[in-house]
Formats: C-alpha cells, structure tokens, sequence
C-alpha cells in the first residue's frame, strides 16, 4: 500500500489512512438520508457504525462504495478520489457485504468466491477460447486462491455446495470469502452476524479479528451491541442520517444520547 | 413433474397387482400388433391386413415387447433398477402414441368408424402399462453405486449407441409420410424412455460423463458420416443442411439468451448481416459491390461487420434491462429488415436491390474444392448439400467450442453472476456493462459467420428471409432445448426445422401448434428439454426431489467440517 498522506491532525496520528469520507451527505428528493456524515478509517482498524433502523448506515455505505453518488462531500481510498462507479470502487481495493446476503445462489461457493476474483484477472474472450497456458495458469491460479479463501473462512470443506443450500451462517461468512477475494484493502461488513446464533457470532469476530490482523481495514454496521463494542476499535452512531457521536466503544457505550436514540426516550422514533 | 402422483395407500393396497397389470398392458400390445388397425387400407402403410404388421402396427409390438420385459424386471423386483419409471415413461407415450394413430386414421380416412380393434386393444394395453407404472413402490437407484466397466468397454457402448443412433436417424429420416414419421418419433421417446427410464439412461449419463472426449468424437464422427448413409440423395441432406444452420445460429443465439441472460428478439439481423455482405462480395451478376476477395475474407467481414453492428446497437441499450432490451432488439430487427427493402438505389445508395434481393450467388469454392458438384467418396456420390453439410458442420463444432469456452470461464462465470443477482456481481467487480456487450457482439459474429455461408447455400438473399418470425423461431429453438446448454439447442433445432419438412400436413398449423407447444413446455417444463443443471435449480428451487439430492451431499460434508475455525494468515491479500 502506498502511503500518500498521513493527517496529524487525527487523533490516531502515524497509522495509514485508508479511507476518509468527508461531508457526505445524501438526499434522494426531500429526504436527507445521509447529513454532513465524516469518517476515517485507518490500517487494521475496525471501525463499527451503529444506530437505530432507519438512521442511514446502509446508504452511506452505498455512498461509499460507489452504488450512490453522494450529493455532496467526498470519499477518498489511500488518498485518490473514489470513482463513482462500484465496479471501479472493488478495483481500488473495497469490498463490501450485504445486509440482506446476495451471494449467486445457483453457483457453487467456490465459483461464488472465483467471481470475486473476477477483477484481479485478465482473461477475455480470446484468450478464453483460445485456452493458451496464461488461460490456464490464470484459472488455475483463480481456483487455488478460492479454495484458499474458503479455507480461511472456514468453509473449505463447502466449496461444491451449492451457495442457496448452505446454511445461515456459512453464507454470511462465504459473502465475506467473496468479498475478500476481490483483494480489497477495506472491508465493509453490513450486519455481518442478523441472523447468527451466539456461537457463529462469536466465529465471526474471530474471522473478523483475523483478517484486521492481516492488515485490512474493517468497518462494520451491527445492531448486536455487545458484538460491536467487543469488536471495534472505534464506534460511530448515526441517527437519523447525522452522527451523534464518534469515539472508543466505552465512550459510546456510555452516552446517553446513545442509548436515548436506541430505546426511544423522548424520540417519537420507535426502533426495536 | 412430481412422482407421487398416487397416494402411498393406493400403492400399498394395489401395488402387488402392478406387475400383472403391466404385463397384460404388454401382451394386448403385442396382440395389437397382429390385429387390423384400419378398415382403409390406402392410409398409414396399409395397417388394415390382420397376421402381418406393417410400420406402424411393428412399433406397437415393439412397446408390447418393452412393456413384458419391464413388467418381469417388476415382478422379480430389482433393488437396483427402477423398472416403474420406465413403465410410466412407456405407458404414457404409449397412449399418445395409440391417440395418434387413431386420430389420424379418423381424419385421413373420414371417420373414426374406419379404426378397428388393433388400435383399441393397443389403447388399453398401454392404459394398463401406465397403471402398472403407477402402482409400482418406487425405487431410488443410485447409478454411481453400479458396478465400473473398464474404459475400453465404456468407450465400446458409446461406439455402439452413437451407430445405433447413425442408423436410427438414417431410417427415421427416410420415412416419407409424416403420420408415421410422427409415430415413429414418438415410439422411440417411448421405447428409449421405457428402456433407460428404468436407471440405465442414468448410468448411461454417467459413463458418457466420464468419457467425454470420447463421446464428443464419437457424435462428430457419426454427424460426419450421415450423408454417406444418404446414397447421394439430396432430400434429406436439404434438411439436413437447414438443421445445421438453424442449430449454429440458435446456438450462437444461447450465449446472448442463455448464457449473458440478455433478451434479444431481433438475432435473425445479425444472420442477415453476414449473409448480405457474402452476396455483395459474392461474384453473383446482380452483386452490388466490385471487390471480389477470396470466402474466407468474405467470412471475416461478414462476423466483424454483424459485431460492429451488435456492439452500435448494443451499447446504447444494453443499459436498459429485460423487458426494455427485448422491445429495442425487436426494433432493430424490423430497421434491419427495413433497410435491407429500402437500399435499391431510390433511396439512398444500391446496396442489396431492395426487395428483389441479391439472386444468383455462386457456389463456394474452397481450395479448389467446388461445393456446386457432386463428389464421389468411396463409391457414395455427395452431392451439393453434402459438401455444405460439411462445412456446416465445421461451423457448428466452432459455435460450440466458443460457446463452451466461454462458459467454462471467467467470462462465463461473470454472466452467470449477472443473471444470478446484477447489482451484486458489480459491487463484486464484474465489468456489468462489458460482459453483456461482449455476449451481445460475440453472438453477432457468430450469426453473421453463419450468414456468409448461407448465403452461398441459399443462393440468394432477400429482405423477407430476415423476418421477426425468423428471430422467434431461434429463441423458440434455445427456449424449448434449454437456455445454456448445447445438447439442447440442437435438439431444439432439430425438432423446430425437421417436424416441419416432415409433417406437411401440419405444417400451415405450424405456428400454432409451435404455439402450444411452447405454452406447454413453460406450464410443466419451463428449463426445456435438456436443461442446464443451474437452470433446473433456477426454476425448480423449490423441488423436494432436487434439494433432497443436495441436502444428501450436504450432510455428508457436514460432518467433515471442522468445529473450530482454524486460524490462518490470510496469504497474499495485496
């Protein structure tokens, strides 16, 4: 990764600055979904967004990974501009699951995995037909790193599964497989654990510890609070598509805001 | 369809009854056989004589004999084989095979008082053949569990069935009226269904899958050697050569429909394109343009222009999806069509002499090798249909090499990524847009090689070759064979191009009954007649037969998976 600023003015000063949005802000028509939202990310860092349904979490990640364009404010990736297009964005090295999993049902989850690879090779149509050695090593080099993928999420032994007859929790994590095989430099996690019983929640930090350990930079969206604070380094809480507040998951934890936003206090806002 | 069809009780209280009612389906059959089907005795191959069976009356004893074979097979109860689904298969066409008959002994010889008691007798054979079906336990047979033959003989049964396949089309090719070449053909889906619906298709399935080349070769080898089981006649080859280029175009067809998941109704243009740039480079009298290069040349301008063509078209609408890209391609075909009517030299330039189209193109000549005269191999006489069946068929090994490349590949796993969910796969990095225009123009080209070629086998071009009817007809093909598969756009081409030079009588109803047949194939078999694994599981996610198979896989790998997630370093994530 190459280091192209390194902001002293931030609180974590002297660690590489993954990705800073600025400003972003979103409205589709009169709604402002997202409103004035900032955030850095840096190397190895997990960094989870929390708030009440409805707050704007999902759009911002849609803001940031290129599928909106955010009507105001900037995102930057190693300190280049994003291109507003996802499949540009993947190519610049993020990566992102989905709230509600959208593997390719009807693939197996190796191939699902070897579609994340798609953008790391170069084979076309020619060279397909063709079938010379580069075709080859390429391919065979595009299955290895599945399987190896696989592996890592623990779903090695699952690769001729069909993706729609794995279970809950192997789909989450395959997402997660696919989504790292497109050799991102941040990962976004949306709600990576709905769904998941204690244990595979707990799998799933691990994973998640894991792959902040090999260098990625990880922001995660939960609504499992006691997952995100025993997760993230750093916790932002949008409501209402402005963030409340930004800080270590015991500052967080301990505002009342939070907590007035989440249970409703005065909020005529009912979030269960 | 499910196959419990029956209550459990039902099978419990009758199933014993099953084998006896088989049988007797079998024998009445077989009786039928030697009974007189007709009172005339000008229709059908005279079935009227009683003691001495013609065509149609020699299929019904040949179910008769299928039937007692699968009616013993029942009674000794094999754990290994399903002899009940083969009698449900046998019984079924057998009484549309029967229904057949009749009708058309009704209808041809004005009435059905002129059907007699063989064609009855045979009805009720194959009712009870059916029940016999029915009311048999089933058997879940596992082919992979069957005994390995060595490769040598695996390699020999492909050797044999691919001759007896040879052979079969031969003979089925030369029956010349259509009422018995329909019961013919729905005598043999019968027969062979009987026969390997009882596992052995399975199993069959299973060694072709684990000899593929060999499978591959063998089904070239026996296209190869068609026409010199023609006798150098040119009927069936005529055919023959229509199949071929209905077949390489439709598949062609099957990577933009099939394979990329992309709508177009307006193929037929890219076809068109080729051929018109073959008859205007052609040295045909009425050509428009002076330059005359060498076929090949002519090959290559025509697949890059009907490319250029796919990718103008395709880059403005290939973002507009589905419904929309359908309605635009349906336009395009009609401006093609349009065009091609209008460039007479009155408006604009003369290009392809308006509706009179460019006539007298020459035949190929290829390395001195001219597709006009007859060439006598090994004392068969080929005649001019034979040599462009051969070129054909060249044409149709590339179109599948292509098609089967692509799929086995990055390129075709991204489209099966964008059929599968399209916002997901670009959030994954697939090039959305690229792909889709790649299938779009590699479909083109495809077409538009074909269209060189049909040019020269036509003779002639002419703007209502390249109607929208024609661009049906081709989906009509990969959505009846299945959408993603090769086997299936052959048979589906076959079927479309040969049931209508066959059964004349149909043929002014033909678009009717192509109609219901359509309707029909999406009402009880919507991934068509040979369809892609993936395709199955994306119509029937919901069938208890396959997700049960799945789940079956699934538990095993289950108990393999380790409880702990191991740690290791993620290598070379940069």
């Amino acid at each position: 990764m190459t280091v192209t600023d390194t902001p002293t003015t931030d609180r974590e000063a002297g660690r590489v600055t993954v990705l800073q949005a600025s400003n972003v802000t979103m409205r589709f028509g009169g709604l402002t979904a997202v409103d004035d939202v900032s955030m850095t990310v840096h190397e190895g860092e997990i960094v989870g967004l929390i708030g009440p349904n409805g707050a704007g979490k999902t759009t911002f990640f849609n803001c940031l990974t290129g599928m909106y364009i955010p009507t105001e404010g900037r995102v930057e990736l190693g300190g280049e501009l994003l291109p507003p297009k996802p499949l540009k964005v993947v190519r610049a090295g993020m990566a992102r699951t989905f709230q509600n999993i959208r593997l390719f049902a009807n693939m197996t989850a190796l191939e699902n995995v070897m579609v994340g690879r798609y953008c790391r090779t170069s084979a076309m149509a020619l060279t397909s037909i063709l079938r010379g050695p580069k075709f080859r090593r390429e391919e065979e080099a595009t299955r290895e790193r599945a399987q190896e993928l696989l592996d890592y999420v623990g779903l090695g032994r699952s690769g001729e599964l069909l993706a729609r007859n794995m279970p809950y929790g192997d789909q989450r994590r395959l997402e997660i497989a696919r989504a790292l095989a497109t050799d991102p430099q941040i990962l976004l996690l949306d709600e990576p654990t709905a769904g998941m019983n204690p244990r595979e929640t707990e799998e799933t930090m691990q994973l998640i510890f894991k792959i902040r350990d090999s260098g990625l930079a990880v922001v995660v969206i939960e609504h499992d609070m006691r997952f995100i604070f025993a997760l993230c380094d750093r916790v932002l809480c949008l409501v209402r598509g402005s963030l409340l507040i930004e800080g270590s998951p015991g500052e967080v934890q301990s505002d009342h805001r939070v907590i007035e936003a989440y249970i409703g206090g005065d909020d005529e806002e009912e979030t269960a | 369809m499910s196959r419990r069809t029956l209550p459990d009780s039902v099978r419990t209280t009758h199933g014993s009854k099953a084998p006896w009612l088989a049988l007797a389906g079998g024998i009445l059959f077989l009786v039928s056989g030697m009974l007189s089907w007709s009172y005339d005795d000008r229709i059908l191959g005279d079935l009227s004589i009683r003691f001495y069976p013609a065509g149609i009356q020699l299929y019904a004893m040949l179910f008769g004999v299928i039937g007692v074979i699968l009616a013993v097979l029942l009674l000794r109860r094999p754990a290994w084989l399903s002899p009940a689904r083969g009698l449900r298969i046998l019984g079924t066409t057998g009484i549309v095979f029967v229904v057949w008959v009749i009708a058309s002994i009704a209808y041809q010889s004005g009435g059905l008082i002129n059907a007699n008691e063989g064609g009855w007798v045979a009805l009720v054979g194959a009712v009870l053949l059916t029940a016999g079906g029915h009311l048999s336990p089933e058997v879940d047979i596992d082919v992979r569990r069957w005994p390995r033959l060595s490769s040598t003989l695996e390699i020999v049964i492909i050797v044999v069935l691919m001759a007896i396949l040879l052979f079969t089309v031969a003979y089925t090719l030369d029956i010349e009226d259509g009422v018995i070449f329909a019961a013919f053909l729905i005598a043999l889906i019968g027969l062979a269904g009987g026969l390997l619906g009882t596992g052995f298709g399975d199993y069959l399935g299973f060694i072709g899958a684990n000899n593929r080349r060999p499978l591959l070769l063998a089904a070239f080898l026996v296209a190869f050697l068609f026409p010199f089981t023609q006798d150098g006649s040119d009927a069936n080859m005529s055919i023959a050569t229509q199949v071929l280029i209905f077949a390489a175009t439709a598949l062609g067809l099957n990577i933009v429909v099939g394979l990329a998941g992309l709508l177009d109704l307006g193929y037929i243009a890219f076809l068109g394109t080729g051929a018109y740039v073959a008859a205007m480079l052609s040295s045909s009298g009425f050509a428009t343009v002076g330059w005359k290069p060498p076929f090949v040349v002519v090959m290559l301008i025509g697949a890059a222009t009907a490319a250029t063509f796919g990718l103008i078209i395709g880059s403005p609408t290939l973002r507009v999806s589905g419904d929309y890209l359908a309605i635009v391609t349906l336009g395009f075909g009609e401006i093609f069509r349009l065009a091609m009517f209008n460039l007479d030299g009155n408006n604009g330039p003369d290009l392809t002499n308006g509706p009179n189209g460019i006539p007298a193109i020459p035949d190929l000549e290829l390395l001195g090798f001219d597709f006009g005269e007859v060439h006598t191999v090994a004392g068969i006489p080929l005649g001019r249909f034979s040599n462009y069946y051969f070129i054909l068929l060249l044409l149709l090994m590339f179109v599948m090499l292509v098609f089967t490349r692509l799929n086995n590949s990055r390129i075709g796993r991204g489209w099966v990524a964008i059929r599968e969910d399209e916002r997901a796969a670009e959030a994954m990095g697939v090039n959305v847009f690229g792909l889709k225009l790649l299938a779009f123009s590699v479909g083109a080209f495809l077409a538009g090689l074909a269209g060189t070629i049909k040019a020269h086998q036509d003779t002639s071009v002419s703007p209502d070759q390249y109607v929208f009817l024609e661009s049906a007809f081709l989906l009509a093909a990969v959505v009846l064979g299945g959408m993603g598969t090769v086997v299936g756009v052959l048979v589906g081409a076959t079927i479309l191009k040969l049931l209508p030079e066959k059964l004349r009588e149909v043929n002014d109803y033909r678009l009717l009954v192509f109609g219901l047949l359509l309707v029909v194939m999406m009402r009880f078999r919507p991934e068509g007649l040979v369809p892609s694994k993936r395709r199955q599981l994306e119509f029937h996610g919901e069938d208890e037969e396959l997700s049960e198979l799945l789940q079956a896989e699934h538990l095993q790998t289950e108990h393999l998976k380790p409880e702990q997630l191991e740690p290791e370093p993620l290598q070379g994530a940069k």
